[in-house]
Order: structure tokens, then C-alpha cells, then sequence
């Protein structure tokens, strides 16, 4: 009877590998009722009273069946996250998944598995951790005494969910899940970890890759740094680095300007250091479209507000009449010795050129003395293009100026670029 | 002199109230606060105080909160009455007692049985049962059974209810006799008051009829007697011409003709060859002005001030002329050819009019009176004809020939009025006339798009532009009133038809060019309609590629027809104005164009280079700085280059660094570089490429790059003035210099001389900050006890303050009285203690002491004895 039994333990396993989704989903479904059946009715006898059972080899056939090596399995771990509302199989899932991890991963010595790891991404992403200790009340299966039991321990699950993300970010992640990681890290996986300092490896690995995922990463940093104490070497020497054209045009755009701003919102940061960053800012600003100088205009503003100390660079009365050449070194990578608090914004003086006339208009706030309250930039973080083209639409004027020259044609104007170089064919 | 100070009130007064009064009266228990200066109209609270009242108060107020709360403290158990609103002091005693009331109905209410239905709840009417009413209500009815009883309330209901109490009756009591009846005399009555009411209708027709007939009458009486008087109005004078004599005699037309003659005003002087050039300079310089003032963005609110000055602006809205103005052009046959050979811009509209009020002239000579009246009096031309037309129905009674006469007269007119216009057409343009005989003259707009283009459809570009020209002056706005809605839904379907153009596989791109003329020529006579139609165009062309970014992830050039509204719009209207309705977001959107579309085409270069040049030319006479504009260039150079460069310069979003559309415009072929001409890119290459050779191929990328070198050129001169130039083109020089292979040279030698030109930085200059002066400030105060200064934001900034730190200090000073009151009690706890054990040592002592007397008698007792 018990051969019979993991005989079809075994089949129901290598179905989930089948072809068939509906297929894979029956037999999910039915070792999930085995799981639950075989905790209410132990295979083997108790041995005393009061120990408690749960079929861990089972549970970690369905794992392995639902984390393939080579294909991607999404459909049915979103089928299966219903059983990840369960306390006690979510506890055994993630200590499941860390045993399969440190076996795949050995076996296969570092060489990254994509679709391993998207899948193992996809199981482990959605886990909803309790907060207390007492919302740990829906168990699948039903023990006498839960309360001695480790399962109902919060402290044992976050134990878990710990080693299971550590074991996982151990290893080299693909571009793409690296930044979903990253995306998730500070609101659903740092908060429920019991040592969130054991992240600090990963994230200063990250945040040395820099580009988009350097961006990423610092909102996790930041956490450390701020609620765990964490001392990061010249953090804001790398901070200044992760200054480029790029900035303004990545999606994480918000993200990183939010942070930005809380970062040089201290007041016992030098002058140097804020100036090199204003000067870095508006210097990229030079190719920012115009959703983004919005923002970082008003984002200046406030720098300046806060440390009066950098209002040299747009106010000089006794400076040199004529240079020849902006003191700054874009190329330095120390800020201390970019020499910014030298030079002075002419290029927000060059924005105040720009075709979009709230941008001119806002750096054209410079040229007047500031007001000492700040700017609230949360509502401009997010601006996007099309928003401020819906904006401008909406407009309604009650004049419509004309063109007076009078038109020859389709490329007929007065010195018109199109007619040298387009033909009409 | 100092106030009489208010004594300390004495402790443990009864009732408040009476105190209150008792205290009022006492001079010593009143504090008066004095004021320095008596304001009028200041209203004080605080002039006089009560001391002791309020310090009672307060204590009274400790005693039973924090009194009670220190005598319960570390007392675990608490007496809660939850009785509803037992401490609200606001419900009155009896509401509350309703309210409990309810209370327990609702606790109580399903509860009960389930086999009581309706019966838990009794209903009742003026405090009795309905069930009890109902009871007595059987009795009556069978007391009603008895025919008096019946009878009487026949009469009662009749009277009080008139007809209906007799129906409720009838219902009420069964099996009467007097039934038959009743219901007969209903009927009757019924029929008699459908009776008495139609004959009273016919009564107030007839009287009605009568009355028209009579004012007919009378009206027929005033204008025969108005024949005789002097012609006074000229409206009645027509409408009696209809009626009375629809067919002119001569000596009403000398008369009338007379009349016009007196009312012609004294003309102005034919004007001087140099006056006129001088004039037409005059007008565009002040055109330009005004651009220039719009470019700068300033005084927009001075504008808005006076819309009549920037009408001004566009004389080309002249079209809608004034009443006077035409009707001088009507007479002075000889000065409307030349006026209009001044007013160059201006006109065939205005031409086109002036010969139609010759033509009108002339035929008043013919003697067709009625309708050169009607055309000649303007837009109201319409509605005239509208009101003979009504009046002719009005007479449709009464006699029948002038109705037909008054509908031949109008079918007349109608022949006349196209008989016009086709003359006028005629006269305009003979020739023509003569070469496209076989088109109509006449064309209604168009209602919808598809009637245009059916209109438009297997005409050659000529014809299409004949037909435009004559759908606009047929329908001129001046003419009827719902002409102007009409022609300005005709701008749309134009735009619309030009973008059908653009779209097709090989665009018709020469007609399009053709069609910019009429375009031009709508949108300065609606400004408003053109600016709406062209605004929604390009917010579906946003709105498109917002969804596509959305859907997928990314967005692809648009259609050769964006790119050609967006032409269009630099053609038509002032891009040079710091803001412009509809200039601004076709600048974000060329924006978005720049940065979020990806490049991975050829024809994505072209489509990006086209907007490239759009940008430039929208900028030509501001100058406006265009960074997506530098940035799009650069990553143009940059996939021009083989990969793996060495670079000192980065690109942003549609390039990238590193992927596969790199080598774009990468052309290795000496051969072809070699055999190369500068050739003008056609636009068509847009919709399709042509199966074409690897050389032509590369000539096409090598004219991409020559565009792309022209547009720095052009960049490098009208950025040259920006403080931050050599910044902005930065990673264009590093490009250039460093990377672009040799052979490109030739063409940048004058850009590079040009980008050595370095222009000095000028620090900002603030304002000197004026020094501190004591002499007083004065302010206008316009509400006592506010504060003034600063913006709404700081005053709200400013007043949270003052309020928090009213609170606080008031929070303080409570928490202060409450420590001293806990202290109070404390003490006295204490001293209560004390005294209580001093009490019992006493007590103690002196029992010792008597227990001790007592012994010591009883010893001397014994001793005694």
C-alpha cells in the first residue's frame, strides 16, 4: 500500500513537468491534498505525544516540481501562491526552496540559471510575511499544542524567509532579475528579515554595477544606513558618480530624485560637497528633457535654500569679470576637488532659453533672490511628458495668434531648412 | 492710582450662578483690565475679569477630573455606566429617554417569534388602535344598511364631494336601489359639461377670428392709407411693395435712389503709390513688433486687456468687413479695384465682394429692388427674406393671389441670387471659367468628411483647389449665419484630407503643397477653429504613441502625416511666441518624439532628422534652447561611427551605447563616398523604401549625415549667444574632432572655426539690498487685528505659529495648576494623616494615663487598707 503510494507520489511528480498546464494543475492540486491528508494521518507513528508531524519530502517534490530547471513555470506558481497563504506551508516552502537552491546551485557551479531563478523569483517574490505574531493563526494543518510548536513562531519564519533570500542572492542574477530584486528589497524583503545587515554584501555589490541597478540599490542602502546603523565609506563620493545624462531619462527617475533629496537634505554636509552636486545636476540638466528640468530646477532651488553656503554660484558680486574658461571638472570624480564652488550656473541661465516656457520660467526663479521656504517637489518627481502635453492642451486661450507671412507652399517659407535638403518626390 | 485689587474670592461658594451675581455686585471681586488707548470699533473680551469666579471654577473642574483620576490611580477597578448618553448633557432628559427607548425596541425588534408575522407591531391613529377603529367601522356599516342612513350620506357626500363621492359610494354600500340612478345622471351631467365646453370654445374661436379678420382689416386700411403718406421706413415700405405692388414703378425708384445718394458719405482720397508701400511697411512692422513681444512672453496680460488692439494684429480677419465699408465699395466702383490692389494680402475675398455689390448696383438700375434691398442690408439679408416669407404665410388665408404672387417673387430671387454669384464667378476669373466649364459654380460645405472627399475625389489638384476657392466664397460667413460653424468644420476635413494624402503609399506630396494655400487662407479667417482642429489632431498623435509606450513597452516614429501637421503648424502659425496654444505642445510633442521613439530604421533617421529640422525651424527667431534637439544629433553621429570607440562622450535614451542598431549610418565603402552627391532626401522615402542597391543605400545615409553635420551648423550659430554653449556642445565637438573619421572633415571646417569662438561668463547681478531705514513704514491697514505682509502661504505659515505657541503656553500654564492643585491635595492628605495619628497618640497617652492613675489608686487603696 505504501509502495502503491509513492509510486503515485513519484507519477504526480514528473506530471507537473507535462506539457499540459491543466495537466501540471491537477496534479499540483492532488499532492497538495496528499500534503494536507498525510499531515492529518502520519505515515509513520508518532513517536511521542506531543512531537509534531509534517511531510517535508513531499512538500519539497512539489517545490522542485515547481521550480524546473529550463522553462518557465509562472502560471503554475501563481496557481500555487494560494497555498502560500498558509502559515505552516509557506514555512516548510521556504525551507525547501533554500535546500533546492544550495543543491542546484553546487551542482551546477555558478553558472547562472535563468530560468531557475526566474522561476524561484517568482515563487519567493509574492510571500506575504506576517507582521505579528499572532496573525500567524491559518494553518493548513491542525496540531494540538501549536504553541510550542517552532512553525508558529515568528521569529522561526523570519528566520527562514532570511536564509532563503541569502541563499538566493548568494549567486550571479541576470541583469533583469537583478533589478527586480532591488525593486522589491526595501518594502517586502528587508523589513521581515531578523538581520537586515546581512544584506550589505549584496548591496554594495550592486551598487558598485552602477547604472539603472546602482540607482536601485541605494534605496535599499539608504535603509541600512538610516534605521540600521550602517557606516558606508564615501557614500556620497559614489553617490556623485552615479551622476550621468542617464539619470534623467530612467524610469526610476522618481525613485532616485526622492532619495536624492533626502540624502543632501542635511544641513552638516559642506559646501564643497553640495556645490559639486548642484553644479553635476545642472550641468546634466543641459540634456534633460523637459518633464525633468521641472523637477530639478525646484530641486536646486531647495539646495540652495538649505545651505545658504552655495548661493555663491549664483550670486558672485566680487568675482572675477570675465573667465575664460568654467572652473568646474566635469571629469573629477572627487567632488572636493571639482572645483565647483569656484565656478557659477551659467547653465541655468541657458535653460532660461528653453522652448518650453514654464522650464524658462523656473530658472528664471535665479535671477531674483530666493524665498526661504522650500519647494515641495513631491508632486513633480513623477511628471511625465505626456502629462505636461495634456497640460498644455487643456489650455484654452482666447486669441490664437497667426503667422502673417503669407505661404508659397508646403517648403515655401522665407530660408526654409526643408526646401535644401527634402524634395517633394 | 492704582485699581482696587480683587481680594481672593472665598472658598466653597454654592451655586454659580448666584455666586456669579453676588461676585458682579462686589467691586472687590472685579478686575478690571485697563487699556492704554481707546480704539473705536475694537471690541474687547477681556476688559473685566473675575478672578475668583474663574479660579473656582477651575478648581471645581480638578476636583472632579483629576481628583478623582489621582484618587483611582493603581485602583484597577472602574464603574462604567453605559447607559446611552447618561453623561451628554446636551440630549434633554426626555429625548434621551426616547432614545433608550428605541434602543431596546431595536435590540428586541426580529427576535421574537417567527411565527408572529404582523402582530408585534401595533398601529395606531391619534393614539388609537386601528384595530380597534376598525371594529367600530363594521358597526357603522351595518348600521348603514337602513335606507334613511343611506340617503343621508348621499346627500353629505354629494355635498361636500360633489361626482366623486358618489363613484366611492357606489362601492361602499351594495345592493341599493337608488343605484340605477345615480350613475345615469353622471353620464348626463358629464355630457352636458362636454357640451357647455365646446361651445364656449367656439364662442372664443369665432371671437378670435372675428378680431383677426378685423385687424387684417385694418392692417389692409394702414397701408393703403400708407401708400399716400411719405414713405418713412424702408422695411414697411417694402413689405407694402409686396403686398400692395410687388413690381416697381419708376418714380419709387428715383426716389429711393435719391435717398441712397444723400446717405453716401464723402470718400477718401485715392492714395499715392508711396503712401500705400509706405503703408503696407507700416503694417509689418508692427506685425513683427508684436511677434516679438509675444516672443518674450512679456505684457500677455496687457494683451489680454485689450483684445482690440491685437485684432489688430491680423488684418487678414478684415474679411468680416463693416456695414459702411461695403457699402462705399458698392458705390465707388473705381476705388474697389485699386483698394484691393493695395491691400495685397487681403484679398479676393474682399475683391470678390466689392464686384458683387457692383453687380448689385447694376442691377438695381434693372429694377429688381426687393433683393438688391436685402443683400445690401447686410447679414440680415436672411432673416429678411425669412420675414417676407412669414409674412406671405400670414396672408396665406386671407388672399390667395398675393400668396402666389409673394412665392413667385421668391423663386425669382432665388434665380437671381445664383444668377449672381455665377456671374460673379465669371467675372472674377474668366478664363478659367472658361477652361473648367464642366465644374459647378455653386458648392454647398460639406457635412461630413466623406461628402468632402467625394467632392474632392477624381479631380485633378487644380480642380480640388477651384472647388475650395468656391466653397469659400459661396459660403462666406458674411453671407448667412451658420456659414462660419460650415467652413470652419471644412479647415478639419482639409487637414484630415491632407493626412489621407500623406499616408498613401506614394504620397501625393505636391498636392498636399498645393493644398497649403487654401489651409493658409482658412485658418486667418477662424484663428480659433484652426488652432481647436490642429490641437486635436496632434493630441491623438500623442494620445497614440502614450498608448503605444504603454502597451508596448516602446514607441516608433509616426506617419509622414504628423510629420506634415506638424509642418503645417510651423506654417501657419507664429512659433516664435514664448507660449502659443497650439506651438507648445506641438513642442512637447516633437520632444517626446526625440527622446522616446526608437531608432532602429533608416527611415527612423529620416523621420527623426525631419523633426530635427522642424525644431530648428520653430527656433529660427527665438533662439530657444533645445536639448533633446543636440542630444538627438550626437547619437546620429554616433551610430555613424563603427562600435567599440573609444568615448568621451555619453548618449542618452533612444541611443544607447552599446545594441544592435549601432552601425546605422556606418558607410565603409570608399567607392561610394567617393561618387556622392549632395541630392535633396525625398520625402517619400518616409512611407516606403525602395528595393534599393547598397550604394544607394549608403548615398542615402551619407545624405542623412550631411543633413546632420547642416543642423549643427545651423545649431552652433543659434546657440552661439547661451552662456553655457561650449558645455551644451561638448560631446558634438568631442565627436567631431576624436571620432568622426577623417573624410568628414572637409564639411566641419567652418563649424569648428565657428565653436572656437568663446564667449566671456558674466556672473548674475542681484539687486543691492537697500539699507535699513528707521524711518516708519507705513502700511495700509485694511482689516484690524490681522497680520500683514507676505503671501498667502507665508501668512498661514506665520499664523500656525502664533497659534501653536499660544497653545503651548496655555498648555503649560494648565499643566502648572494642575501640579500645584495635585501638590494642594497632597499636603493636605498628609496633614490630614498626621493630625489623625497625633489624635490617636493623644488618645493612646491618655488612656495610658488614666489606666496608670487608676492603678496608682488602687495600689493606694490597698496600701490604705
Amino acid at each position: 500500500m505504501r509502495h502503491r503510494y509513492n509510486d503515485c507520489v513519484g507519477w504526480l511528480a514528473e506530471l507537473m513537468g507535462h506539457g499540459s498546464f491543466h495537466v501540471k494543475e491537477l496534479s499540483l492540486c492532488t499532492l497538495m491534498k496528499f500534503v494536507e491528508l498525510e499531515a492529518e494521518y502520519p505515515l509513520v507513528k508518532v513517536e511521542w505525544k506531543g512531537s509534531f508531524t509534517f511531510p517535508r519530502e513531499l512538500l519539497k517534490v512539489v517545490v522542485d516540481g515547481l521550480i524546473p530547471l529550463n522553462e518557465d513555470a509562472s502560471l503554475l506558481i501563481s496557481r500555487f501562491q494560494e497555498y502560500m497563504e498558509y502559515d505552516d506551508i509557506r514555512y516548510f516552502v521556504m525551507k525547501a526552496v533554500t535546500e533546492s537552491i544550495g543543491q542546484v546551485m553546487q551542482k551546477t557551479k555558478e553558472r547562472p540559471l535563468p530560468f531557475y531563478q526566474q522561476n524561484i523569483f517568482s515563487l519567493i517574490s509574492p510571500i506575504n510575511m506576517p507582521n505579528k505574531e499572532r496573525d500567524l493563526v491559518k494553518f493548513m494543518v491542525k496540531q494540538d499544542n501549536r504553541e510550542e510548536w517552532k512553525v508558529s513562531k515568528l521569529q522561526a519564519h523570519k528566520q527562514a524567509f532570511e536564509r532563503m533570500w541569502l541563499s538566493f542572492l548568494k549567486h550571479k542574477l541576470p541583469t533583469g532579475l537583478y533589478k527586480k530584486v532591488l525593486v522589491i528589497l526595501h518594502d517586502s524583503i528587508l523589513p521581515y528579515m531578523n538581520e537586515p545587515t546581512l544584506m550589505i554584501d549584496f548591496l554594495t555589490v550592486a551598487y558598485g554595477i552602477g547604472g539603472a541597478i546602482s540607482l536601485l540599490a541605494l534605496n535599499g542602502l539608504f535603509i541600512l544606513i538610516h534605521q540600521h546603523n550602517l557606516e558606508y565609506p564615501d557614500f556620497y563620493k559614489k553617490l556623485y558618480s552615479l551622476l550621468d545624462p542617464s539619470i534623467y531619462h530612467v524610469k526610476y527617475r522618481a525613485r532616485f530624485f526622492h532619495l536624492l533629496d533626502l540624502f543632501l537634505s542635511s544641513s552638516h554636509l559642506p559646501a564643497y560637497l553640495v556645490a559639486a552636486f548642484i553644479k553635476r545636476l545642472s550641468r546634466l540638466a543641459l540634456t534633460a528633457p523637459p518633464e525633468a528640468l521641472l523637477m530639478v530646477i525646484p530641486f536646486i532651488c531647495n539646495l540652495f535654500r538649505r545651505h545658504p553656503a552655495c548661493k555663491v554660484l549664483v550670486h558672485r558680486p566680487n568675482g572675477p569679470a570675465d573667465l575664460s574658461e568654467d572652473p568646474y571638472i566635469m571629469e573629477q570624480e572627487e567632488p572636493s576637488e571639482s572645483r565647483a564652488l569656484e565656478s557659477s550656473l551659467w547653465e541655468l541661465q541657458a535653460l532660461q532659453n528653453h522652448y518650453y516656457p514654464d522650464v524658462a520660467q523656473a530658472a528664471a526663479i535665479l535671477n531674483q533672490s530666493l524665498s526661504e521656504i522650500e519647494d515641495d517637489i513631491s508632486g513633480l518627481l513623477e511628471l511625465s511628458a505626456s502629462e505636461l502635453f495634456d497640460k498644455e492642451v487643456k489650455k484654452s486661450a482666447a486669441i490664437v495668434p497667426l503667422e502673417f507671412e503669407q505661404v508659397r507652399g508646403l517648403f515655401g517659407k522665407k530660408n526654409d531648412i526643408f526646401a535644401e535638403h527634402f524634395s517633394l518626390d | 492710582m492704582g485699581l482696587p485689587k480683587a481680594s481672593a474670592p472665598s472658598r466653597g461658594k454654592g451655586s454659580a450662578e448666584s455666586a456669579m451675581a453676588v461676585v458682579r455686585s462686589n467691586p472687590f471681586e472685579v478686575k478690571v483690565n485697563r487699556q492704554k488707548f481707546d480704539i473705536l470699533g475694537r471690541k474687547t473680551k477681556n476688559d473685566v475679569g473675575l478672578p475668583g469666579v474663574s479660579r473656582s471654577k477651575a478648581i471645581k473642574k480638578r476636583t472632579q477630573t483629576l481628583l478623582k483620576e489621582y484618587k483611582e490611580k493603581e485602583k484597577t477597578n472602574v464603574f462604567k455606566d453605559k447607559r446611552f448618553g447618561e453623561y451628554n448633557t446636551k440630549i434633554s432628559p426626555e429625548e434621551k429617554m426616547i432614545r433608550r427607548f428605541t434602543l431596546e425596541r431595536q435590540q428586541n425588534y426580529g427576535k421574537k417569534n417567527i411565527y408572529n408575522l404582523n402582530e408585534d407591531e401595533e398601529l395606531t391613529h391619534y393614539g388609537q388602535s386601528l384595530a380597534e377603529i376598525e371594529k367600530i367601522n363594521d358597526i357603522v356599516d351595518s348600521d348603514s344598511d337602513t335606507e334613511e342612513r343611506g340617503t343621508l350620506s348621499a346627500e353629505l357626500t354629494a355635498a361636500h364631494f360633489g361626482g366623486g363621492g358618489g363613484l366611492l359610494r357606489k362601492k361602499a354600500s351594495s345592493g341599493q336601489e337608488d343605484e340605477e340612478e345615480k350613475p345615469k345622471s353622471r353620464k348626463e351631467l358629464i355630457e352636458e359639461l362636454i357640451a357647455k365646453s365646446k361651445q364656449e370654445k367656439q364662442v372664443r374661436q369665432s371671437q378670435r377670428e372675428s378680431a383677426l379678420e378685423l385687424t387684417e382689416k385694418l392692417d389692409n386700411d394702414w397701408k393703403e392709407i400708407q401708400t399716400l403718406m411719405a414713405r418713412k421706413t424702408p422695411k414697411s415700405e417694402r413689405k407694402d411693395k409686396e403686398v400692395e405692388k410687388p413690381k416697381p414703378d419708376e418714380y419709387d425708384m428715383i426716389v429711393r435712389e435719391l435717398g441712397f445718394e444723400m446717405k453716401a458719405k464723402p470718400s477718401e482720397r485715392m492714395k499715392t503709390e508711396e503712401e500705400l508701400a509706405k503703408e503696407e511697411q507700416a503694417r509689418l512692422q508692427k506685425l513683427e513688433a508684436d511677434r516679438l513681444r509675444r516672443m518674450r512672453g512679456i505684457d500677455e496680460q496687457e494683451t489680454k486687456k485689450k483684445p482690440s488692439h491685437v485684432s489688430a494684429d491680423d488684418l487678414a480677419d478684415g474679411f468680416i468687413l463693416d456695414k459702411d465699408d461695403r457699402r462705399l465699395l458698392s458705390y465707388k466702383d473705381g476705388k474697389i479695384n485699386i483698394e484691393n490692389e493695395e491691400e495685397e494680402e487681403d484679398k479676393e475675398q474682399e475683391e470678390e465682394e466689392g464686384e458683387e455689390e457692383e453687380e448689385e448696383g447694376e442691377e438695381e438700375e434693372g429694377g429688381k429692388e426687393d433683393n438688391e434691398n436685402d443683400q445690401s442690408e447686410e447679414e440680415s439679408a436672411a432673416e429678411d427674406e425669412e420675414d417676407v416669407a412669414a409674412d406671405n404665410h400670414s396672408d396665406l388665408e386671407s388672399d390667395l393671389e398675393s400668396e402666389e404672387e409673394a412665392a413667385g417673387n421668391k423663386e425669382e430671387k432665388k434665380d437671381e441670387t445664383t444668377g449672381d454669384e455665377s456671374q460673379n464667378m465669371e467675372g472674377l476669373d474668366p478664363k478659367m471659367e472658361a477652361a473648367k466649364a464642366e465644374l459647378p459654380y455653386t458648392f454647398a460645405v460639406p457635412e461630413s468628411y466623406e461628402t468632402f472627399k467625394s467632392l474632392l475625389a477624381g479631380r485633378t489638384i487644380e480642380q480640388q483647389l477651384i472647388i475650395l476657392e468656391r466653397i469659400q466664397k459661396c459660403n462666406h460667413p458674411s453671407l448667412a449665419v451658420g456659414n462660419k460653424t460650415k467652413l470652419e468644420k471644412l479647415f478639419g476635413f482639409l487637414l484630415d484630407y491632407i493626412g489621407e494624402l500623406a499616408n498613401l503609399d506614394l504620397p501625393d506630396l505636391k498636392a498636399i503643397d498645393k493644398l497649403i494655400l487654401p489651409l493658409y487662407n482658412l485658418c486667418q479667417m477662424f484663428p480659433e477653429a484652426a488652432g481647436g482642429s490642429m490641437k486635436f489632431v496632434l493630441r491623438d498623435a500623442a494620445h497614440d504613441m502614450e498608448e503605444a509606450i504603454e502597451v508596448k513597452g516602446r514607441a516608433t516614429f509616426p506617419g509622414l502625416d504628423t510629420l506634415i501637421y506638424l509642418k503645417i503648424t510651423s506654417l501657419l502659425f507664429p512659433t516664435s511666441d514664448f507660449w502659443h496654444p497650439v506651438v507648445t505642445p506641438a513642442f512637447i510633442y516633437m520632444s517626446q518624439l526625440l527622446t522616446k521613439c526608437r531608432i532602429t530604421t533608416l527611415q527612423d533617421v529620416i523621420k527623426g532628422l525631419f523633426i530635427c529640422c522642424l525644431f530648428l525651424e520653430y527656433i529660427s527667431l527665438s533662439r530657444r534652447f533645445v536639448p533633446e534637439l543636440i542630444n538627438f544629433l550626437v547619437g546620429i553621429l554616433h551610430i555613424s561611427l563603427p562600435k567599440k570607440q573609444a568615448q568621451g562622450y555619453t548618449v542618452v535614451h533612444p541611443f544607447t551605447p552599446m545594441g544592435k542598431n549601432l552601425e546605422l549610418l556606418l558607410v565603409c565603402d570608399k567607392k561610394d563616398l567617393e561618387s556622392w552627391q549632395k541630392q535633396n532626401l525625398p520625402l517619400s522615402i518616409v512611407n516606403r523604401l525602395k528595393e534599393a542597391s547598397r550604394t544607394e543605400v549608403n548615398h542615402i545615409r551619407l545624405s542623412c549625415l550631411a543633413l546632420c553635420f547642416d543642423l549643427i551648423k545651423r545649431c552652433a550659430v543659434l546657440y552661439e549667444s547661451l552662456p553655457s554653449f561650449h558645455e551644451i556642445m561638448h560631446p558634438v565637438k568631442i565627436l567631431l574632432t576624436q571620432h568622426v573619421p577623417e573624410w568628414y572633415h572637409g564639411a566641419l571646417k567652418e563649424l569648428e572655426n565657428k565653436a572656437k569662438h568663446y564667449t566671456p561668463l558674466v556672473c548674475e547681478k542681484k539687486k543691492p539690498v537697500p539699507l535699513k531705514q528707521y524711518t516708519p513704514k507705513i502700511v495700509k491697514v485694511l482689516e484690524f487685528g490681522r497680520k500683514q505682509g507676505g503671501n498667502k502661504k507665508e501668512q498661514e505659515r506665520k499664523r500656525l505659529i502664533h497659534k501653536h505657541k499660544r497653545e503651548f503656553k496655555g498648555a503649560v500654564r494648565e499643566i502648572r495648576k494642575d501640579n500645584q492643585f495635585l501638590a494642594r491635595m497632597q499636603l493636605s492628605e498628609i496633614m490630614e494623616r498626621d493630625s489623625a495619628r497625633k489624635r490617636k497618640v493623644k488618645e493612646l497617652l491618655s488612656s495610658l494615663a488614666t489606666q496608670e492613675g487608676e492603678w496608682k489608686a488602687m495600689r493606694r487603696k490597698k496600701m490604705k487598707n
